[in-house]
C-alpha cells in the first residue's frame, strides 16, 4: 500500500528529504539549547563576570535564530511536500479514473469516488506532513534528549529508567483500547447520522403518517446508545493526561530529591543546580516527544482507512484495454452479434444477455422494446464496445470490436446514455464535446436535426446559453435534444439511442426520426424506446424479455406474432387495456 | 461519510476565523451545560481550578529547594540539610498527588459531561426537528440541516471538552505565574510581559496570513469538489465521446490552485511553531541575561510584592532559575490562549447555528376536532369507543360546551383557495375543487403548475393564504394535525423508505398492523409478488433508501405502506411514474381495488393513469383551466386533447 502511495511523490522527494534535514538540525539545536542554557545558570550563579553571561547569552540567540531558520524552512518545504504530494495523488487517481472502463466505474459509486478524491487526500496529506515534520522529529528529539540527559545528568538521568517505560505502556495500553472502540463507535455514528439524512429525507413520509413521536423514540434509543459508547471511547482516552502528568510530577520530584543529594553531598562538584534545571527541561522534552510519537500513531492508524480507499482505486485494472495493432477506420455502420452472451460481473449468476444472434446492415433503422430489466441497454452498450462481451463476438463494419482502437470505434459508434448528462458551460461548449473543431454553422446544422435550433434560439444567449452544473436550467426534453444534438456532431457511422427521447413530445419525436431518414441515411440508427411510436416505422424492431431476443421483425409482423409487443401496442394506442375493467 | 470526531482532530486547525466571539451563544451553552449537569460540571471546573492553582505551586517548590541547595552544598552535610529539603519534597509529593487525582478527576468528568451533553443536544435537535413545519424542509438543504448534526456538533465538542477547559486552565496558570513573578520581582516581570507582547503580536500576524490562505484553500477545496462531482457522476458520457484528455487537463488547472493555496496556508499554519518556540528560547535568554546583570550590579534595587508585603524573598540565583522556567510556563500558557480563541470561535460559531435550530418556530397546531373510534347507533347517531371499530368520527367539540360527533367520510372541498409560498408571489388561484366520497380526482399539468401544492394544502404541509378547505364538512383548520393526516394516505413521487427490513416498512402506515394486515396490504397494491421472490421476503434488510430495489418496486412498496394504513382518502402523487407501463397494467388491478370507496387525489404523467377519473382538472400556472371527465375534456379539444395526442410535451 505505502509503495503505491509513495510513487505520487515525485517531484516533491527533494523538498520533503530537506525538511528531515532541516528538522534534524533543529533538533539537535533544540537538545544543544538545554545544555548552553545550564551553561548560562552556571555563569550566573558564578556570578564574576557579566560578560560570561552575555557570551553564552549571544550563542544561546545565535542558535535560537538557527533554530527559527531551520524550523522556519521545514515548515515550508514539509508543507509544500505534502501539499504537492496530494496534488500528485488526486492527479494520479483523476487519470487513473480516467482509464477506467464502464464495468470498473460500475463497481465504485460517483460519490464515494468524490470522497476518496476529497476527503480521504486531505486526510493522507495530513498525516504525510505529520510524519515527515514529526516522525522523525519525535525519536529523534527522545534520543538526543536521553544521551544528552545522561551526558550531563548522569546518575541525575536513572529517574527517566522509570519513567519512560511507564509512559510508553500507558500510551500504548490507552491507544490499543481507545482506538478499536473508537472505530465502532464511529460506524455507529455514521449509521446514526445516515438515519438522521434518511429523516430529513422522509420528512414528508413522516409527517404524513404523524410518526413524529415514533421517529422521536427511534432515534432516542440510538443516539443513548451511542452516548454510552462515546464516553466509554472517550474516557479511556481521557487518561492520557493523567498518565503524562504523573510522569511529569513523578520525574521532577526523583530530579530534585536525587539531585538535592547530590549536589549538598559533592559539593557541587559532582552535579550543580544548572545541571538540575537542564535535567527538568530534558524531561520535558522527552516526555512530550512520547506523546506527540503516541498521537501520531493514532493518526496515521486512522488515515489508514482512507489510505486503503485510495489504493483500491489507484489498483484497480481498467478492464478495456487497447489492443496492439489498432485498427483505425471504421469503414461501415453493419453490425453483427454471433453467439454474445454477457453478464456484467464474473461472479454473477445470471446471464444479462444471453445467446444473442443480430445481423444488421449499415443504415439500418432498428427498434428495440422491452420492459425494465429486459437487458435492453446492456444490448447496445456492446457495440461500442463500452462492455466487453462474456461470450461471442459483436463486429462493426466487419472487424471485431475487441479489434479497433477505442477511440477510433467510439467516435464511429455515438451513443447517447439513457442517463445523460450535460456540463457546466455554454451551449456550444457542451455541443462541442462531439467534435471540438466543429463550426458554428455545423452546430447549427445537428441541433435544427434535433428539434433543438428552435428552443436555443428562444434563450436570450442563444447558443452561448449557459447550461448550470447537471443542466438544471434546461427541461428534460430539452436535455435530451442537446444531448442528441452532441453526439450527432460526431458524424457517427452508427447511431445509438438508448430510451434519449422519453421526455420529448410524440410530434417532435417523429421530426426528429423524420430528420435521421432525410439527413443521415448512410447512419445506422438503433432507437431503444417504451413508446411503440418510436420505433414503429422501423426497418426492423427487436422485442427484449430477461435478456433473451424474444421476436424480431417488421410493425405488422410483431403485431402478430409477439405477444408482449402486442399488448404494449394496445395498452398505448387504448389507454390502459385493464382500465376498462 | 467522515466525521472529525475524533479523539486528535485530523483536520487543518484555524478554519477561517472570524474573530468575533458570539458570547449570547456561550451564555446559553453555558446555562444549558449547567442545567444538565448541576452537579458534576462545578465540580469538573473545581477540579480544573485546583489542578491549574497546584500547577503553578512546583516554581515555588521548586525555587525554595534549589535555594536550600544553595545554601548547604557548600557544607557538604546532607545529613543536616535533609531536615530542610526533605519536608519540602515530601509537601510537593503531596501537591502532586492532589493534582493528579484532579486531573483524572477533572478529565473522566469532562468526559462524561461532554458526550452526555452532546447526546442531549443531538436528541434535543432531533427532537425539535420533528415538530418542524414542511417549509424548513423545503427552504433548507438537507446538506445544511446534516451538517448540524455533523460539524456543528462536533464543534460543540471541541469548545465543551477542549476549548473551555483548555482556555480556564491556561488563563488560571497565567495569572497564578504573573502573581508569582510578581512576588519575585517587579523588573524581571516587565522583560517577561515586553516579550509575551511580541510573541502575540507575531502570532496574530502569522495567523492572520494563515487564516486568510485557509479560507481560500477552502474555497479551492470547494471547487475542485464541483468539479470532481461533475465528472464523477457524468463519467460515463465522459467516455462515450472519449472526452479523458481534455477533461485531465481541466483537472488539472483546478488542482493545480488548489496546490497553491493549501501550501501556502499550512506554511503559515508551520511557522507559528518554531517562531512561538524560538521567540520563547530567546525570552529565556533575555531573562537570564537581564538576570544575571541585575544579580552582578550592585546599584540594582529590587522591587517585588514580597517586599511589598514585608516579607521579601531576597534576590537571588534561586529567584533568577525559577523565574527562568516560570517564563517558559508563562509563554507555553499565553500560546495555548491564542490557539484556543480560533476553536473557541469556531465552536460559538458551531453552537450558534445549533441554537437557531432549536429556536426556529416549530409547526403550529390550533386544531381540536379529534379523530376517534365509534359505533354506529340504531338512531344512526355515533358513540365514541376506546376500540377499534373500523368506524370513524370527528369529535367537534363546541364553545358552548357540547360535542358532536361527525362520521368520517372523505368528503374534500377546496372553496376559492389562493395559495402562495411567499406572501407576494401567488402560486394558485381561485381552486375549486369538490371530492365526493369515492370518488376520483385527477389533476393534469406541467411542472410547476402548481398539482403537488394542492395536495400540500389538504394535508396542511402549508396553510392556505385565502379560501376554505373542508373535511367532511369541518373546515381543516380547526381538525388537529395529526388526526387530520391519519385520515388521508400520501404516496409520493419520492419514494423514501427506512432503513430495516420490507415488513417494517409497510408496518410504517400503521404501527399496530399485524404481519398477515402488512402481507395483505402489499397483496392489494402489486407488490407481494415481487418481494415473495427477493432472497429474505418479507424479512429483507433494506438501507440506503432501498437502493437495492428498482425505482419501480420503491414505489410499490410505499403504495402498500399507504394501504395498510387503511385511510378513507389517499393521495397518490405520481406514485406510479417510474413502473413501466407493462407493469403498471399488472398494479392497476390492485390500484383499483386500493381505491375502490376512497376518495381519490391522482396526479400523473402518463394520462392512461387519470384517464378513468370521476373528474380530471388541466391546470395552468395555478389555475384550473380545464375540468371534466376524459370523455368531456376530448370532445372540448383543449389543452387535455393536444397532451393526449401527444402535441405537447408535459415539462
Amino acid at each position: 500500500m505505502i509503495k503505491t502511495l509513495a510513487k505520487s511523490i515525485r517531484e516533491y522527494k527533494l523538498p520533503s528529504i530537506l525538511t528531515l534535514i532541516f528538522i534534524m538540525g533543529e533538533v539537535v539545536i533544540e537538545v544543544m539549547i538545554p545544555f548552553v542554557t545550564a551553561n548560562l545558570v552556571n555563569d550566573i550563579k558564578a556570578g564574576v563576570d557579566i560578560s560570561n553571561v552575555i557570551k553564552t547569552g549571544v550563542l544561546l540567540v545565535l542558535l535560537a535564530i538557527v533554530s527559527l531558520c531551520c524550523g522556519g524552512i521545514a515548515a515550508i518545504t514539509c508543507s509544500k511536500a505534502s501539499a504537492g504530494f496530494a496534488k500528485n495523488l488526486r492527479r494520479d487517481m483523476f487519470s487513473k479514473i480516467q482509464s477506467f472502463s464502464f464495468s470498473n466505474i460500475d463497481k465504485f459509486s460517483s460519490t464515494s469516488l468524490v470522497t476518496r478524491l476529497t476527503t480521504d487526500i486531505t486526510h493522507v496529506q495530513m498525516s504525510y506532513m505529520m510524519i515527515i515534520r514529526t516522525a522523525i522529529r519525535s525519536p529523534m528529539m527522545f534520543i538526543f534528549s536521553v544521551i544528552a540527559a545522561y551526558v550531563m545528568g548522569g546518575a541525575l538521568a536513572t529517574s527517566f529508567v522509570v519513567v519512560i517505560p511507564v509512559l510508553i505502556c500507558g500510551l500504548l495500553l490507552i491507544s490499543r483500547k481507545a482506538m478499536p472502540a473508537f472505530r465502532r463507535v464511529f460506524k455507529k455514528y455514521d449509521r446514526l447520522n445516515e438515519s438522521i439524512e434518511e429523516n430529513v429525507r422522509g420528512m414528508r413520509v413522516v409527517k404524513g403518517f404523524s410518526r413524529e413521536e415514533y421517529e422521536k423514540k427511534k432515534f432516542a434509543s440510538a443516539a443513548d446508545g451511542i452516548t454510552d459508547d462515546f464516553t466509554k471511547a472517550e474516557r479511556i482516552v481521557a487518561l492520557n493526561s493523567p498518565i503524562m502528568s504523573f510522569c511529569m510530577y513523578f520525574n521532577t520530584v526523583m530530579i530534585l530529591f536525587i539531585g538535592s543529594y547530590l549536589v549538598i553531598s559533592s559539593g557541587g562538584s559532582k552535579v550543580d543546580v544548572g545541571q538540575i534545571s537542564a535535567m527538568l527541561t530534558y524531561g520535558v522534552q522527552i516526555l512530550m516527544s512520547l506523546m506527540m510519537l503516541s498521537m501520531i500513531y493514532v493518526m496515521i492508524t486512522m488515515s489508514l482507512e482512507s489510505m486503503k480507499r485510495i489504493c483500491e482505486v489507484l489498483n484497480e485494472e481498467p478492464s478495456l484495454k487497447n489492443p496492439e495493432n489498432p485498427i483505425k477506420e471504421v469503414l461501415c455502420g453493419s453490425v453483427e452479434f454471433e453467439n454474445v452472451s454477457f453478464k456484467y460481473s464474473e461472479n454473477a449468476k445470471l446471464y444479462a444477455l444471453e445467446n444473442i444472434n443480430l445481423t444488421i446492415k449499415s443504415g439500418m433503422t432498428v427498434g428495440i422494446i422491452g420492459g425494465t430489466g429486459s437487458s435492453k441497454s446492456s444490448l447496445v452498450q456492446l457495440i461500442p464496445r463500452l462492455y466487453d462481451t462474456t461470450l461471442g463476438t459483436v463486429k462493426v463494419g466487419g472487424v471485431d470490436v475487441r479489434d479497433y482502437d477505442i477511440k477510433t470505434l467510439r467516435d464511429s459508434v455515438a451513443m447517447v446514455l439513457q442517463k445523460n448528462q450535460l456540463f457546466s458551460g455554454t451551449i456550444k461548449e457542451n455541443l462541442r464535446w462531439g467534435n471540438e473543431n466543429a463550426t458554428d454553422d455545423e452546430i447549427v446544422e445537428v441541433c435544427k436535426l434535433a428539434q433543438a435550433d428552435e428552443f436555443i434560439e428562444s434563450f436570450p444567449d442563444k447558443y452561448d446559453t449557459y447550461i448550470e452544473q447537471g443542466g438544471t436550467n434546461v427541461s428534460g426534453g430539452q436535455k435530451q435534444r442537446l444531448c442528441i444534438a452532441r453526439a450527432l456532431l460526431k458524424k457517427p457511422k452508427i447511431l445509438i439511442l438508448d430510451d434519449s427521447t422519453s421526455a420529448v413530445d410524440t410530434k417532435t419525436d417523429a421530426f426528429i426520426r423524420a430528420g435521421f431518414k432525410k439527413y443521415i441515411p448512410e447512419t445506422t440508427k438503433f432507437i431503444i424506446a417504451q413508446r411503440i411510436s418510436s420505433v414503429e416505422d422501423a426497418d426492423l424492431i427487436i422485442v427484449m424479455n430477461g435478456g433473451k431476443i424474444e421476436n424480431c421483425g417488421k410493425h405488422e409482423e410483431l403485431l402478430k406474432t409477439s405477444e408482449i409487443y402486442r399488448e404494449v401496442y394496445e395498452q398505448q394506442t387504448m389507454g390502459g387495456g385493464s382500465d376498462e375493467n | 461519510m467522515k466525521t472529525n470526531n475524533a479523539p486528535q482532530n485530523m483536520g487543518p486547525k484555524g478554519a477561517p476565523p472570524k474573530r468575533k466571539m458570539n458570547f449570547g451563544a456561550l451564555k446559553r451553552v453555558l446555562k444549558m451545560l449547567i442545567s444538565y449537569y448541576p452537579v458534576l460540571l462545578p465540580l469538573a471546573i473545581a477540579c480544573i481550578v485546583f489542578s491549574a492553582i497546584i500547577a503553578t505551586a512546583p516554581a515555588i517548590f521548586n525555587q525554595q529547594i534549589l535555594a536550600a541547595i544553595e545554601n548547604w552544598y557548600q557544607s557538604k552535610d546532607w545529613a543536616s540539610a535533609k531536615d530542610e529539603i526533605i519536608p519540602k519534597i515530601i509537601i510537593l509529593i503531596v501537591l502532586y498527588v492532589l493534582s493528579l487525582l484532579s486531573v483524572l478527576a477533572h478529565t473522566q468528568l469532562m468526559a462524561v459531561i461532554t458526550q452526555g451533553f452532546l447526546g442531549k443536544m443531538r436528541k434535543t435537535l432531533f427532537n425539535g426537528m420533528q415538530n418542524l413545519p414542511i417549509k424548513y424542509f423545503d427552504t433548507n438543504k438537507h446538506g445544511d440541516i446534516m451538517s448540524h448534526y455533523t460539524n456543528d456538533i462536533d464543534a460543540l465538542r471541541q469548545l465543551v471538552s477542549q476549548a473551555i477547559p483548555a482556555l480556564l486552565q491556561a488563563s488560571i496558570i497565567v495569572v497564578c505565574v504573573f502573581t508569582v513573578m510578581l512576588w519575585y520581582s517587579f523588573w524581571m516581570t516587565i522583560v517577561v510581559i515586553g516579550g509575551v507582547l511580541l510573541l502575540t503580536f507575531v502570532t496574530k500576524t502569522v495567523g492572520g496570513g494563515s487564516a486568510k490562505y485557509f479560507i481560500r484553500q477552502q474555497k479551492a477545496i470547494g471547487k475542485t469538489e464541483g468539479f470532481i462531482q461533475e465528472m464523477m457522476s457524468g463519467q460515463k458520457v465522459v467516455k462515450v465521446f472519449c472526452h479523458e484528455d481534455k477533461c485531465q487537463e481541466d483537472f488539472d488547472k483546478v488542482n493545480e490552485a488548489l496546490y497553491e493555496d493549501s501550501r501556502k496556508a499550512h506554511s503559515y499554519a508551520n511557522l507559528l511553531g518554531p517562531i512561538n518556540m524560538n521567540i520563547g528560547n530567546i525570552l529565556y535568554v533575555i531573562i537570564a541575561t537581564v538576570g544575571g546583570i541585575f544579580l552582578l550590579s550592585d546599584s540594582f534595587t529590587n522591587l517585588s510584592l514580597s517586599k511589598l508585603f514585608g516579607n521579601e524573598v531576597v534576590f537571588g540565583i534561586s529567584v533568577v532559575i525559577p523565574f527562568l522556567n516560570m517564563t517558559k510556563q508563562f509563554t507555553g500558557n499565553v500560546n495555548q490562549v491564542s490557539q484556543q480563541i480560533n476553536s473557541i470561535v469556531m465552536g460559538l460559531a458551531g453552537a450558534d447555528r445549533v441554537l437557531k435550530l432549536m429556536d426556529t418556530e416549530p409547526e403550529t397546531d390550533d386544531g381540536y376536532v379529534t379523530l376517534v373510534n365509534a359505533t354506529v347507533n340504531e338512531d344512526g347517531t355515533l358513540t365514541e369507543t376506546n376500540e377499534r371499530t373500523g368506524v370513524w368520527a370527528w369529535k367537534h367539540p363546541h364553545g358552548d360546551g357540547t360535542l358532536t360527533y361527525t362520521r368520517l367520510m372523505g368528503d374534500v372541498t377546496l372553496d376559492d383557495v389562493d395559495f402562495g409560498y411567499n406572501e407576494d408571489k401567488l402560486v394558485l388561484h381561485n381552486i375549486d375543487v369538490y371530492a365526493r366520497p369515492g370518488q376520483k380526482v385527477a389533476f393534469v399539468g406541467a411542472t410547476g403548475a402548481g398539482k403537488t401544492t394542492i395536495t400540500n394544502l389538504i394535508n396542511r404541509f402549508y396553510d392556505i393564504a385565502d379560501g376554505k378547505i373542508r373535511y367532511d364538512g369541518i373546515n381543516i383548520n380547526k381538525i388537529k394535525k395529526s388526526d387530520l393526516r391519519r385520515s388521508l394516505g400520501i404516496v409520493l413521487q419520492e419514494t423514501n423508505l427506512f432503513t430495516g427490513t420490507v415488513m417494517e416498512n409497510i408496518r410504517y402506515g400503521r404501527l399496530d398492523a399485524t404481519d398477515e394486515e402488512c402481507i395483505e396490504a402489499a397483496r392489494l397494491s402489486g407488490a407481494d409478488d415481487f418481494i415473495t421472490r427477493l432472497p429474505r421476503g418479507y424479512e429483507t434488510e433494506l438501507s440506503n433508501n432501498g437502493a437495492n430495489l428498482s425505482q419501480g418496486q420503491r414505489q410499490l412498496i410505499s403504495i402498500a405502506r399507504a394501504a395498510v394504513a387503511d385511510p378513507p382518502v389517499m393521495i397518490l402523487d405520481e406514485a406510479t411514474s417510474s413502473i413501466d407501463t407493462r407493469t403498471e397494467a399488472i398494479v392497476q388491478k390492485g390500484m383499483d381495488r386500493l381505491m375502490q370507496g376512497r376518495t381519490v387525489f391522482v396526479i400523473a404523467h402518463r394520462l392512461s393513469t387519470v384517464k378513468n377519473s370521476d373528474v380530471i382538472m388541466v391546470l395552468e400556472q395555478g389555475r384550473i383551466i380545464e375540468r371534466g371527465t376524459h370523455e368531456d375534456l376530448i370532445a372540448q379539444k383543449g389543452k387535455y386533447y393536444q397532451l393526449y395526442t401527444g402535441a405537447f410535451e408535459l415539462e
